[in-house]
């Protein structure tokens, strides 16, 4: 299954605004998509893994690679259309 | 279904319209790609009446939880056209979807305006970044720049000095156009350093992150400036592209011409908030939310005089 992973922090004004449409994506995906969000000030490892420098980040995988990637606040349709790639 | 109006954008303009036009019960939708607009990039607000601090996030949390309890579905997706019919609007959105309407609000605030010069979206996320609040942390210890001279480009400097190593904020002009109290401050840190009447020309990088930028001036002896980060703070472009092609009128900034009860030059459309040219370059959630709820008025009073 696919793996959708949202890079977010508590101090990142559009990151709050990305959760509530993170959470629509994973009903709207159940059982095609996993959805799961990673704090980067609790995980700066994993951030930096993934060479996010700039959030919210949002990362598709597939197999465990990366095949998707949108950075900032551009709206559920893009992620949308990220999904539908796949 | 023929709504009586569509709002489109869901920043303070577009939701303040939505609470508006529910208590008028307006049969109304509202269509917005961001919801919250601009003000979720604003870290700190202290200048809205009734909270002496709230995050732009939080505020408009609360104010779509207003606009929800009201009853009114917010369509979360952009609109990609509108055209015009014998008795108002037909608008197609993103996911393709095609709405109909007598009346629209237009509060589709600004776009972030990019430098448009090489490597800017190359190194998107791997270095350049539109958020210092966001991003301020991925830099503690580094060194960044900041391009720009107004507020937002003077606050997120500040911001930065608290983290980074070293902040640098490269302006077009001289003096900071921004407000007194910030230049000041931005002066006096010991972190800032102001590089005036200086523009970035390029950004370079090894493909995995930002090393330097191109100055088209030297700057202690160097047209190249070593940093680890950029964060662009050059302001925003109206959102306007939706019914410029409708012909509706602009100001000689490109900003939608509205009257004192938010019309434009086109009957049936109204414009609220930072696209609009209300409020001149003043653009506060204050003001947007004032606008937003006269737009609403105004189609109120177009509505009724339509239905007789």
């Amino acid at each position: 299954m696919a793996v959708l992973v949202d890079f977010w922090a508590p101090w990142c004004g559009p990151c709050q605004m990305v959760g509530p449409v993170i959470e629509e994506l994973a009903k709207e995906n159940e059982g095609k998509v996993k959805v799961g969000k990673l704090n980067v000030d609790e995980n700066p490892q994993t951030a930096a893994k993934y060479g996010v420098m700039s959030i919210p980040t949002v990362i598709l995988f597939k197999e465990g690679k990366e095949v998707g990637r949108k950075i900032g606040f551009e709206g559920k349709e893009s992620l949308v259309k990220l999904i539908l790639g796949l | 279904m023929i709504y009586d109006l569509i709002i489109i954008g869901a920043g303070p303009a577009g939701l303040t319209a939505s609470i508006y036009a529910s208590r008028y019960q307006i049969k109304h939708l509202l269509i917005g790609s961001r919801l919250g607009g601009t003000m979720v990039w604003a870290a700190m607000v202290e200048n809205y009446p009734g909270f002496s601090l709230i995050t732009g996030a939080d505020l408009a949390k609360k104010i779509i939880e207003q606009v929800k309890k009201l009853g009114v579905e917010i369509k979360n997706t952009g609109v990609l056209e509108i055209k015009r019919k014998q008795k108002g609007f037909e608008l197609k959105t993103e996911n393709d979807e095609v709405y109909e309407a007598k009346t629209l609000i237009i509060a589709t605030g600004t776009q972030r305006q990019k430098l448009s010069i090489p490597g800017e979206a190359e190194y998107l996320g791997k270095g350049v970044s539109y958020c210092a609040t966001c991003d301020g942390a991925f830099f503690k210890d580094k060194i960044v720049a900041v391009v720009g001279g107004s507020n937002a480009a003077v606050t997120s400097a500040l911001h930065l000095a608290d983290l980074a190593q070293k902040v640098y904020l490269i302006y077009r002009k001289k003096p900071l156009r921004a407000d007194p109290i910030w230049r000041e401050k931005a002066q006096k840190n010991s972190k800032i350093e102001i590089i005036y009447e200086t523009n970035v020309l390029e950004i370079l990088g090894d493909g995995q992150k930002v090393i330097t930028l191109k100055l088209d001036k030297a700057y202690q002896g160097n047209n190249q400036l070593k940093i680890n980060g950029l964060f662009i703070e050059i302001g925003g472009k109206p959102g306007t592209e939706l019914v410029k092609i409708l012909g509706v009128e602009l100001d000689e900034k490109g900003y939608l011409k509205v009257k004192a009860d938010m019309s434009t030059s086109m009957a049936g459309i109204f414009a609220a908030g930072d696209v609009a040219n209300a409020s001149g370059e003043f653009q506060q959630i204050v003001t947007a939310i004032s606008e937003g709820a006269l737009a609403a008025n105004s189609v109120y009073g177009y509505l009724k005089g339509d239905n007789k």
